[in-house]
């Protein structure tokens, strides 16, 4: 084992270990302030045995996975084409960056006010939401990856007559991977961040439907199971993406192996 | 077709295609709202959202002017984006010359980094209650991670030989990070302060959403409530305002490092 994680283990370890005599034996902490290692457990079997918050945990999950899936697949869909378009042409740059300009300063989560406005509190509001937090990260970052191609490697398609199609398909799209991709982990990150904050103010399910009882409930232990699973599947799906990058990326790797 | 950047428009065709976005933005908007495609009550016309823009600047709506309530979240703000950078930019330069205390936050940090800064909501309100500490750990906890990140990342960037020329004249610890490492740090730190403005506006919009008794993320709330969709566009517009505002600052603050040369 390296020194770095050798020592990265005794620090989570010690940090457990201090958690654990502060809050059980010790009672430095109130356990109205923060969960003993004992009420989380209890908050967590409470949530995946009998339910809390209108569900079992395995539901909630469910339930913010899908949204954070779909609305990021949304947003991804529409913005990457768009930054896309925006690089390629010109003139649609011109056309569409000033409203761009125009709407981008107003944060993602100042959108959900109008979201439930508009499409009450289910899942459509959210869904929105995302959208908008999303797809901003996806259009900046494709665009600047089409405007970083050289212009040789351009010029050269070009005067080779390399159709439209496999134009797109065999220079662009893989030249500004690796900036599309960048875009997207930001994207996903963005997608949950607003996903949480929408369903704290306003749900049926989810995990932010969790954590907003639970603050009403005074619960600490419950606080505790939801911002871990907030976490634990914010980093699954980032895992998942860069999974998919590794495998569509691969072939830098390959050019780079290359003499 | 079209080439890439071979392709350049004039400035008067540019300026026209933008000013030309922007009127199709603005006449579509207007045409759905006074077509009555859309349910007016859900989308008024631009106009009419200015109008109440103008008019929340004179009357109070949720106990204060849209002004005031701006006012008390730019505090908020203020204090947690301070509080933010003051920890993180110390933290991240000792993280990127001492080895140990590297090793040692680093599991904690990018365990916590995952925990979406509006995930802190319950136990902000429990700690520290709703009025000004709870924001501020919101703000907090969205700003403090691109302070550190950066500042720990110029740190680790020194050229060598500078750090090594300190060295041989025997500067002591303290004085490499003061002098040498925090100079030479100086414009990946301002571009981190950049990144956590931007997130440390939103989450506090979001803190506000959430648990707040003043602050334009509360007026927003109090007006969705009362289905009054003029103001919480002005409130957004507001918001946006005020975000493209520390923005800027933080830009020419960008600039002024750069054109001081310590970049």
């Amino acid at each position: 084992m390296s020194r770095r994680s050798a020592i990265g283990l005794a620090t989570i370890a010690a940090l457990a270990l201090v958690w654990y005599l502060a809050t059980m034996p010790l009672e430095w902490i109130s356990p109205g302030r923060f969960p003993s290692p004992l009420d989380v457990w209890l908050a967590l079997q409470q949530v995946t045995l009998t339910g809390y918050a209108n569900g079992l945990l395995y539901q909630h999950i469910l339930h913010s996975v899908n949204l954070v899936v779909l609305g990021f697949l949304v947003a991804a869909g529409t913005g990457v084409p768009l930054g896309l378009l925006m690089g390629w042409s010109a003139r649609a740059e011109a056309l569409i960056n000033p409203v761009f300009l125009l709407i981008r300063p107003i944060p993602p989560l100042a959108w959900i006010p109008l979201a439930i406005l508009w499409l009450g509190l289910g899942d459509a509001a959210k869904i929105m939401v995302i959208w908008f937090a999303a797809f901003v990260p996806s259009v900046i970052n494709s665009f600047t990856g089409v405007r970083s191609i050289e212009p040789a490697v351009i010029e050269a398609a070009r005067m080779l007559g390399t159709p439209r199609g496999r134009f797109v398909r065999e220079i662009l799209i893989p030249a500004a991977g690796p900036m599309i991709f960048t875009g997207l982990r930001l994207s996903l990150q963005a997608s949950w961040t607003t996903l949480v904050a929408a369903e704290l103010v306003g749900a049926i399910y989810g995990l932010g439907k969790i954590l907003n009882v639970a603050q009403t409930d005074l619960y600490p232990g419950m606080i505790f199971v939801g911002m871990a699973c907030v976490a634990i599947f914010g980093w699954a799906t980032t895992r998942v993406l860069a999974g998919i990058e590794t495998r569509s990326l691969s072939w830098i790797q390959l050019a780079e192996a290359r003499p | 077709m079209n080439a890439l950047r071979l392709q350049t428009l004039s400035r008067t065709e540019t300026a026209l295609l933008g000013v030309a976005g922007v009127l199709l933005f603005f006449g579509i908007w207007s045409f759905l709202s006074l077509s009555g495609l859309v349910p007016h009550q859900f989308l008024p016309a631009p106009y009419e959202v200015a109008g109440r823009f103008i008019e929340l600047l004179g009357t109070p709506f949720a106990g204060a002017t849209l002004q005031e309530h701006l006012a008390s979240s730019a505090l908020r703000f203020a204090y947690g984006f301070l509080l933010g950078a003051a920890i993180g930019i110390p933290l991240g330069l000792l993280m990127g010359w001492f080895r140990v205390l590297d090793e040692i936050v680093s599991p904690i940090f990018d365990g916590l980094r995952f925990i979406a800064p509006i995930a802190w909501v319950p136990f902000a309100a429990l700690w520290f209650g709703t009025g000004i500490g709870g924001p501020i750990l919101i703000i907090f906890a969205g700003a403090f991670p691109p302070c550190l990140i950066n500042a720990y990342r110029g740190a680790r960037f020194v050229p060598r030989p500078l750090i090594e020329a300190a060295q041989m004249l025997g500067t002591g610890n303290l004085r490499i990070i003061v002098e040498v490492l925090l100079p030479a740090s100086t414009a990946s730190i301002v571009a981190g302060l950049r990144v956590s403005a931007g997130l440390g506006w939103q989450s506090l919009i979001g803190a506000e959403l959430i648990v707040a008794s003043t602050g334009v993320g509360f007026m927003m709330v109090q007006a969705q409530l009362d289905a009054s969709t003029p103001t919480v566009m002005s409130a957004m517009i507001a918001i946006g305002l005020v975000g493209l505002a520390i923005d800027v600052a933080l830009r020419a603050l960008e600039a002024a490092v750069r054109r001081r040369g310590l970049a």
